[in-house]
């Protein structure tokens, strides 16, 4: 791999949409192989900011860095290292799920796509259902297949928004496993949800958000819950 | 150069992959521009009732039928990318994005020239008009006029992606922009239609279209990055 | 600019006022009578219409490359005023055309290409009130592609028009017609540069308030 950074800057992150203010003045760092969370309640921002992390959008004032470099600075190439996992999934429904595997794999210029996805596809627990439709699969099942699907490529940057929704307790685990295992691969992990019981499980470390502006920053996850909650309520009262 | 071709190959390829399975929009398409034809010519019939008398609707009912049906398709083809939001599922691949313009713009003229191929025999036959005496003309003038309509469309749908009221101001925004489009489709082929058929008018037409198709698809590919971007 | 305001419009409307005199002065055109005078109020918002169409266009694409809000408030702006102008030319072209050529309107390319810019952007402004959240980007690309279909517009309604020449032309004027003509296009001018004045400062204030709005919540 040509390009690649090993750490992610985001400086004085600002969005507004008009009057509305989706993101103020939102900082973090993170390093390969950290987990870190991007906790709150809905509309705190967390999409804006993951979708302004993926490129996807653009900044009302402030930037990300890769490695230093922004996104402008380093190109396309960029989106080659970066897997995302949205709540809309991001699927066809009317094609098998290996074919949309196939497809995503030829899109990520990924070598040998057809095994690279019957990997994947054994990896999600999804190796007999190959073949089917995915407008047939369960939201579970969609979930493993979409979040394969970020991995194809063996990105740096893994951004997840809400994974955890959906899931039975097997699929958990199995995620939680997963997600450990790229943290030892040294993948800087991006996960917005709010399942605090995982997250207390899966993650380094964690930040607050809410409406739009980081409240909290969590070095230690235990007792994440309760913390979580108290910052909530002085966040509002205040 | 060739990984942009690549990319927009796998896209296009995907889109004909899902088509074929269902083949629902060129069923849907192709029977909402057969009705088109009928109903207009019907609203036209002239006095003899035997279809020869309508002359130059024929070009217009021809290129009407297009428009809308390919105002039709341009918004089902985007309906397919909202559902899993794959859109920008396409966007956050790596290549350059102006290839998933190209991408989705072959796709849709493919379905629109497969319409052609049905509905262009369809108005030859209800108004015995003797279109392929010059087929290699005709076919230029809809393929270049496909392509220009097509182009903006592609722009003007995927840029309305989620916006509200999108399904009307797609047509809204569409065709005033797409005038030459309809202008030159059916001068020219009008002009291939008449008693004696002008060649020499309908080849300066297809030349129009050509430069149209030009100048709006490089315009796209410029603009594409820029107004898909939040 | 915002000082100008005042001052645009006082010069606008003294010239609004002495223009009927430099009117009426002017010689009677020989066949049309005092209907043609409405000449004066016609030909000055057509051109302006398609000066603005082309500065809006220009703006948008301005827009669409760096980005900066001032544009988009510009654009916006040029757009309303192009619609504004388009609509009195096309009240008063038609009541000029009936007298002149005996009907109210023909397809030569000049009209149709107005007509169909005038289109467009009434389509931009239909856009940007009912398009939702990020429009102001969708509708900066719609001008760019308006103002580039307009020679394509003008182009191929010539062609098709030179198998059908039309008798109407716009008449060469002497002299006296003439000072009158670019006495009322200046006082026009004046009155478009003072509402583009106006609106800018709309949007300029409307976006000042949503920053205290964000700044109050800090």
């Amino acid at each position: 791999m040509s390009l690649d950074f090993l750490e992610l800057s985001i400086r004085e992150l600002s969005r507004n949409f008009g009057r509305r203010r989706a993101l103020s003045r939102v900082s973090l760092d993170c390093r390969a192989g950290e987990t870190v969370g991007l906790l709150g309640p809905n509309g705190a921002g967390k999409s804006t900011l993951l979708a302004i992390v993926s490129t996807l959008a653009t900044p009302s004032s402030g930037d990300v860095r890769y490695g230093g470099k922004t996104a402008g600075e380093i190109g396309a190439a960029l989106r080659g290292r970066i897997g995302v996992l949205s709540h809309d999934l991001h699927l066809y429904s009317e094609l098998t799920a290996k074919e949309n595997l196939i497809f995503f794999g030829r899109l990520y210029g990924v070598a040998n796509p057809e095994a690279v996805a019957a990997t994947a596809l054994e990896r999600a627990r999804l190796g007999d259902r190959g073949g089917d439709l995915v407008s047939g699969f369960s939201r579970g099942m969609r979930q493993r297949l979409a979040l394969e699907r970020a991995l194809l490529h063996a990105p740096r940057l893994l951004l997840l928004d809400e994974p955890f929704t959906g899931l039975d307790d097997a699929s958990t685990r199995a995620l939680v496993e997963r997600l450990r295992e790229l943290r030892t691969a040294g993948c800087i992990t991006l996960v917005a949800t709010h399942d605090l019981d995982v997250a207390e499980v899966v993650l380094d470390r964690a930040v607050i958000l809410q409406d739009g502006k980081l409240v909290a920053s969590e070095p230690d996850v235990r007792g994440l819950r309760t913390r979580y909650q108290a910052r909530l309520r002085t966040g509002a009262a205040s | 150069m060739t990984a942009f071709w690549r990319a927009v190959w796998i896209i296009a390829r995907k889109d004909l992959a899902i088509e074929a399975r269902s083949r629902e929009l060129i069923n849907t398409t192709v029977f909402f521009a057969l009705s088109c034809v009928v109903v207009f010519s019907v609203s036209f019939v002239g006095e003899g009732g035997d279809g020869r008398a309508m002359g130059e609707a024929a070009a217009g009912i021809l290129w009407i039928a297009i428009a809308f049906s390919g105002t039709l398709a341009l918004g089902r083809t985007f309906e397919r990318e909202r559902y899993g939001d794959t859109l920008r599922a396409l966007l956050l691949a790596p290549g350059a994005r102006p290839a998933v313009y190209v991408g989705k713009l072959l796709g849709v003229v493919m379905l629109l020239l497969a319409t052609e191929v049905i509905i262009v025999p369809l108005v030859a036959f209800l108004f015995q008009a003797r279109l392929f005496d010059h087929a290699l003309l005709l076919v230029s003038l809809l393929v270049f006029g496909t392509v220009g309509f097509a182009c903006v469309g592609t722009l003007f749908a995927a840029m309305l992606g989620r916006a509200r009221s999108r399904d009307v101001l797609l047509p809204i925004l569409l065709y005033p922009v797409t005038i030459p489009v309809m202008i030159a489709g059916v001068r020219g082929t009008a002009a291939l239609l008449a008693a004696e058929p002008q060649l020499e008018m309908a080849r300066v037409w297809t030349m129009l279209l050509l430069s149209f198709d030009v100048v709006f698809v490089t315009l796209s590919l410029w603009t594409f990055e820029s107004v898909m971007t939040e | 600019m915002r000082k100008a305001f005042v001052p645009l419009l006082a010069l606008a409307g003294l010239i609004f006022m002495t223009a009927p005199i430099l009117i009426m002065r002017a010689r009677y055109e020989s066949t049309m009578g005092l209907v043609q005078k409405i000449f004066y109020f016609h030909m000055p918002p057509a051109m302006l219409m398609l000066l603005s169409a082309i500065f809006c266009g220009l703006i948008s694409m301005l827009y669409l490359i760096k980005k900066r809000p001032v544009y988009d408030w510009i654009a916006f702006a040029a757009a309303e005023l192009t619609v504004l102008y388009g609509a009195m030319a096309m009240v008063t072209g038609p009541l000029w055309a009936r007298k002149a050529w005996g009907v109210w309107w023909v397809w030569d390319a000049r009209l149709t290409m107005s007509l169909l810019l005038w289109m467009v952007f009434v389509s931009y402004l239909l856009l940007r009130r009912y398009g939702g959240p990020g429009s102001e980007t969708l509708a900066a690309g719609l001008a760019l592609f308006g103002m580039a279909t307009s020679p394509f517009v003008y182009l191929s309604v010539n062609i098709w028009r030179t198998l059908h020449p039309l008798t109407s032309v716009v008449p060469t004027l002497p002299v006296d017609f003439a000072f009158a003509l670019w006495y009322a296009f200046l006082g026009f001018l004046l009155l478009y540069i003072a509402l583009m004045t106006m609106r800018v400062r709309i949007e300029e204030q409307r976006a000042l308030v949503d920053q205290l709005y964000l700044e109050s919540e800090e």
